[in-house]
């Protein structure tokens, strides 16, 4: 009874080991490569550019929604859950793609544009494209974790800030939102990391020019077929991914003990 | 509860469902369009529909896209209950090492494992198809399987599968009576998951597959290149039975509930 699963724990990690020789079996010139060349670090740039600016508009739009969820009744809160739930069980792609009929040139957005006289705007393979479309794909994720860090929240402590004189925006700055730390910063984890990785949405609203850490790797892999290259920024990427995971866990934990001295 | 009025809020959760669902039923509404527009409504028509039934590959690619789906979450949880009952009977350092390699692909971003699972086929000179497709499946659901099922398994008493063998239970019936009903429930959400993982796998499979063989996921990424509303249509097929398999699943149970408590009153 025992062997059976340890024979396919073997298996199941040793599957994995095998992964990781075949990536680590190169020289350094691959990483040299993307490290000095300035386009590599463009796309570089880039990437973690979007990605950032991605979660800090998740955050500012996901706060104040998971803020009222909470605050709501406990029947309309289900309701709200689901609501927000609801369209992260449709295919991302299915999702994605429904946005490039409403940004194309003679979209949907521009025909209202165009009803009240305005010059059309160029959506499609623009920054903002690719940013609306993560924000629209990551944003539920972010909703859903800040809201179940506040509700997780005693609501007493407000009570007793209130008791001890706080008016309602200390008691949201120093009470609610270090409270919900956690939440963010695991929104953060779900937001950043899938965004910072994505190749189909810069694919599909950024089009075929528009190279992201994502896109490179998958060009490297399935059209230039220059594998040794394709593992060394992806793996460039997941260390850079790593510690910056690493960063989010620090800068919370340092918080969390700053709060524990006062 | 006091009831608060909060305009400027419900303006902009207002604002969130629309920024969620107006997309989605802007796909709906076109793929009723006569004409092959995107942006000008010309008349109601069904011919999007006909055409993708009609159409082979949209066909084929939603065949293995459930079939792939079935069987990755068949397998992915069998393999996975039985590796987290062992687990929870092995030794610390075993435990430890097989939770944290665990967490790879998970933690991972999805091309990393992609490329992974890319590079180990190739290595084993597996060619690239629907076999490889439900292999890929099969791996990357095994350790969201495991993580639903391992809490569960904490929480349970190490002594009753004990004392289900000194009545006289083999190893096997103990587990397949004792313990696997007790974690039941971990095991499900750990299928559905599963399910969904594969359901909506796009990374993975775009990567491991080849030969013509396509998912839904890859068929959309590919065909979107174009205008093609047959894609609305199929999204709109998509967006319909999963609206349908979610309402199912959220009003059976409650059904059952209020006929079980009419039971208990009656």
């Amino acid at each position: 009874m025992i062997a059976i699963p340890m024979f396919l724990i073997l298996l199941y990690a040793f599957t994995k080991e095998g992964n990781s020789v075949t990536r680590f079996a190169f020289s350094l010139v691959n990483f040299k490569r993307f490290l000095t060349d300035t386009v590599f670090l463009e796309v570089l740039y880039r990437s973690l550019r979007i990605a950032i600016e991605t979660t800090v508009i998740c955050i500012l739009l996901g706060y104040p929604a998971a803020y009222y969820i909470a605050k709501s009744s406990e029947t309309l809160k289900m309701r709200w859950v689901l609501l927000i739930t609801l369209p992260t069980w449709i295919n991302m792609l299915v999702r994605t793609y429904a946005w490039t009929g409403i940004l194309q040139d003679d979209g949907i957005i521009n025909s209202i544009l165009g009803f009240f006289h305005f010059a059309p705007v160029k959506f499609m393979y623009t920054d903002f494209a690719v940013i609306l479309g993560m924000v629209y794909n990551f944003l539920p994720f972010m909703i859903i974790q800040i809201y179940t860090s506040l509700t997780k929240m005693d609501v007493s402590l407000l009570e007793a800030a209130a008791d001890l004189g706080a008016n309602r925006r200390m008691s949201f700055l120093k009470v609610t939102l270090p409270l919900s730390m956690p939440g963010i910063i695991s929104g953060i984890t779900l937001v950043f990391l899938p965004a910072v990785s994505s190749f189909f949405i810069p694919r599909m609203l950024g089009g075929g020019n528009y190279v992201m850490v994502g896109t490179l790797i998958e060009s490297q892999f399935l059209t230039a077929g220059d594998w040794n290259f394709g593992s060394a920024v992806s793996l460039v990427m997941a260390v850079i991914i790593m510690i910056s995971m690493y960063i989010t866990k620090k800068v919370d934990k340092g918080e969390q003990l700053e709060g524990g001295v006062k | 509860m006091k009831k608060q009025k909060r305009p400027f809020g419900t303006a902009f959760m207002t604002f969130i469902i629309i920024f969620f669902y107006a997309p989605i039923l802007y796909t709906i509404i076109f793929s009723f369009n006569e004409s092959k527009s995107l942006t000008t409504f010309t008349g109601f028509s069904l011919k999007w529909y006909e055409k993708m039934f009609n159409n082979n590959t949209m066909m084929e690619a939603m065949f293995y896209t459930i079939i792939v789906a079935v069987i990755a979450t068949i397998v992915s949880t069998f393999v996975g209950t039985i590796t987290a009952i062992g687990l929870s009977k092995s030794g610390k350092v075993v435990k430890n090492v097989v939770e944290q390699v665990n967490q790879l692909p998970i933690m991972n971003p999805e091309i990393v494992t992609a490329i992974g699972l890319l590079m180990l086929f190739s290595a084993i000179h597996l060619e690239k198809g629907l076999f490889t497709m439900l292999l890929a499946h099969i791996m990357f659901c095994i350790p969201y399987v495991i993580l639903s099922i391992m809490p569960k398994l904490r929480s349970l008493n190490p002594n009753i599968a004990e004392a289900a063998m000194d009545l006289g239970a083999t190893p096997w019936q103990a587990l397949v009576k004792v313990i696997v009903p007790q974690v039941m429930p971990g095991i499900i959400s750990g299928a559905l998951i599963a399910f969904t993982m594969s359901f909506d796998d796009f990374v993975i499979s775009y990567f491991v597959t080849g030969n013509g063989v396509s998912n839904i996921s890859i068929l959309v990424y590919t065909e979107a290149r174009r205008i093609n509303p047959s894609i609305n249509a199929l999204s709109t097929v998509i967006v319909l039975i999963i609206t349908v398999t979610l309402t199912f699943a959220n009003v059976i149970p409650a059904i059952k509930e209020r006929r079980q408590s009419k039971k208990i009153y009656d």
